[in-house]
């Protein structure tokens, strides 16, 4: 039995991230992190692969940079980890990281449970998991805060999913797809010996032949990448006691119509 | 052929932010020639399928079934794939809820289409959508288009686009089977708990935002309050930040600093990690602006900064600045716009 996750490195959040005279995104010296939503799916399985006896394996898509991300997850734990690299897949669009995905938890044997992140705050569309899960034809349940029940012998699970009105639980088969919240546990730190251990792993990459799957056709194509135009605001300072500073930051919002 | 567009509704009733879905899905129609065409799920689909007349939508195809009641994502996605799969729509147009953003992502998948994501400019260019939308966390913008034949799938940003001004209905209403029967489905929703004071960020127009400042309430906590300090946010946020909400008819928001010391709960918070809201007025008070605070709100039309720390990065950003105290011009606005607005 095991589960799988999917993660990848993303520019630190704190980074000046820009697009270059050569129209390329760069962000300047600053590092790359592993997904920050990812570290909770991480921690979950974990957790859960220790839970029902299975082992939890890792996956990014993309190159090289990504490894960074997958040695992040082996330290905190994970037991195995994979890269998918491919020429077909740069860029990748949604469809085909989905075909891609999908075809490498089928090559995993008896997945239970595949993990996601809320989203990745690059690009953060939160289709990917979405997509994956139609691939593989298997139940969905996003935004899940806890795990309550996982049941391999009736293959079952019961969740908490956390909604924009309020808490849900959920059944569902299993195999099944989760993404969960930030709220589903506190993500552990690598330790020194997992860290070191890590450091020495070495990362097998599946190419698509590997995977035995063709990409469906490419639908959409980025076209460019673009600064944000400069802010042409200019910020006025409102000075004077708080009455007068209410009194004139109102005579202003009335101004611009926004009250 | 035609622009299919989900109007996603809640107690029986069309969300707001859905008739903007409308309005994009006539960006699009427009660009085509063709119509649009709502869809309607779930409990008074007819109802709001008329509605959706007056808003601009040239026909409407409803389903009411017992499988729809409410939303379930399993059992809404593949009415959706299949009106894809048989009509071959132009484009599937959905607001970027949590709900469209899941049913758009499964109908590319299902239908192997193209799919545009939180877009918030589109046009149509020699037969392709062109989406503009913000990357890295709002710090750039891409530009993407579809290519070739088919069905583009595209979620819209909330209040990035208009919605059609509401007038006479012409067109009909079509009913349309559901896909699933309950046998098949295979998530069961057991419970279902609603949280009071549920926030709608997104949909506002105003937002009032505190940050971790506002745990320097002078008041003194009662004797016997374990945590002081979240005690004093707390009734910072209840007592200060609300009322001047209340008399703006916006909504709170708070930053992450605030959220993860337990001043108000994290469906408040915005930023990278939160949520991206794009009011017409926000105002941040005592929040330092941090550049994962900025990401979710930067797009506001008028952002105004009150803070005790006239170099605090927030001000970079702000239309208007107010170098003090939030315990002092939070409740001097909030008295002054009583006044001016007559409340
Ligand atoms: C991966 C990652 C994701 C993140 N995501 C988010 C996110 O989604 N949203 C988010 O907000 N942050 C996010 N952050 C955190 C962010 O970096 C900042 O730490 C956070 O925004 C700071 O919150 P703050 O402005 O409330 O607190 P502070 O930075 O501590 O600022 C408090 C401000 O209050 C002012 N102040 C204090 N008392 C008063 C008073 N009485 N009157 C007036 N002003 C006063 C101070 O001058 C100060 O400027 C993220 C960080 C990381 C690493
Ligand atoms: N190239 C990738 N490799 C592995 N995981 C990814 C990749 N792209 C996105 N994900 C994961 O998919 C989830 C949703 O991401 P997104 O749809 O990009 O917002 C997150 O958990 C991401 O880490």
């Amino acid at each position: 039995m095991q589960i799988v996750t999917f993660t990848r490195s993303t520019p630190d959040t704190a980074a000046r991230v820009e697009v270059g005279s050569d129209g390329k995104i760069t962000w300047g010296g600053a590092s790359t992190v592993v997904n920050p939503w990812d570290e909770y799916a991480l921690e979950e399985a974990i957790v859960q692969a220790k839970n029902i006896g299975g082992k939890a394996t890792v996956i990014a898509i993309g190159p090289e940079m990504h490894s960074e991300a997958l040695k992040h997850s082996l330290a905190m734990g994970l037991d195995e980890a994979v890269r998918i690299e491919d020429p077909a897949l740069d860029p990748v669009d949604g469809l085909s990281y989905a075909a891609a995905a999908a075809a490498a938890v089928n090559k995993l044997e008896d997945v239970k449970l595949v993990l996601f992140g809320k989203e990745a705050v690059d690009v953060g569309t939160d289709q990917h998991t979405v997509m994956i899960a139609r691939k593989l034809g298997f139940p969905l349940l996003t935004s899940v805060s806890k795990i309550l029940a996982i049941d391999t012998a009736a293959g079952t699970i019961q969740v908490e999913r956390t909604l924009e009105g309020g808490k849900q639980v959920v059944t569902s088969s299993l195999p099944v797809v989760i993404s969960v919240t930030k709220e589903i546990n506190e993500p552990r730190y690598p330790s020194f010996i997992g860290i070191r251990k890590a450091s020495k792993a070495t990362i097998p990459v599946w190419s698509l032949a590997d995977l035995g799957v063709s990409l469906p056709v490419r639908r959409t194509v980025v076209n460019a990448y673009s600064n944000l135009p400069p802010r042409s605001v200019e910020v006025e300072m409102i000075d004077g006691e708080p009455a007068v500073q209410a009194k004139l930051l109102v005579d202003r919002l009335l101004e611009e119509k926004v009250l | 052929m035609t622009v299919l567009v989900w109007i996603e509704t809640e107690g029986g009733k069309a969300k707001p932010t859905s008739w903007e879905a409308v309005g994009a899905g006539k960006l699009i129609a427009d660009g085509f020639g063709v119509g649009v065409t709502a869809v309607v799920l779930g409990e008074n689909a007819a109802g709001v399928a008329q509605e959706a007349l007056k808003f601009g939508a040239s026909s409407a195809l409803a389903c009411d079934d017992p499988t729809l009641t409410t939303y379930r994502f399993e059992a809404y996605a593949p009415i959706l794939s299949k009106l894809v799969a048989d009509r071959s729509p132009k484009a599937l147009v959905a607001v970027a809820t949590a709900a469209g953003r899941e049913l758009a992502a499964a109908v590319a998948a299902d239908t192997d289409s193209a799919i545009l994501s939180e877009v918030v400019e589109l046009s149509v260019a020699d037969g392709q959508v062109v989406a503009t939308r913000p990357v890295y966390a709002g710090k750039l913008l891409s530009q993407a288009a579809s290519t070739g034949e088919g069905t583009v799938c595209v979620t819209i940003r909330a209040r990035a686009f208009k919605a059609p001004a509401e007038g006479a209905a012409s067109g009909s209403v079509e009913t349309i089977p559901a896909v699933l029967a309950e046998d098949s489905i295979r998530t069961k929703v057991v419970s279902f708990e609603a949280e009071a004071g549920t926030v709608n960020l997104t949909d506002a127009a105003i937002i009032i935002s505190g940050g971790r400042g506002m745990a320097n309430n002078p008041k003194d906590a009662p004797a016997g309050v374990e945590n002081a300090e979240i005690w004093k946010a707390q009734d910072a946020f209840a007592n200060v930040l609300q009322p001047l909400a209340d008399v703006l008819g916006g909504a709170i928001g708070a930053s992450r600093a605030a959220v993860d010391a337990g001043y108000i709960s994290y469906a408040h918070q915005v930023g990278q990690t939160g949520k991206t809201v794009s009011p017409d007025l926000y105002i941040a008070c005592a929040i330092s602006g941090a550049i994962q605070h900025q990401a979710g709100m930067r797009t506001s039309k008028v952002i105004v900064a009150i803070n005790k720390d006239a170099e605090a990065p927030i001000f970079k950003m702000a239309r208007y600045g107010l170098v003090g105290d939030v315990f002092q011009i939070v409740p001097a606005l909030t008295a002054e716009l009583k006044a001016r607005l007559g409340k």
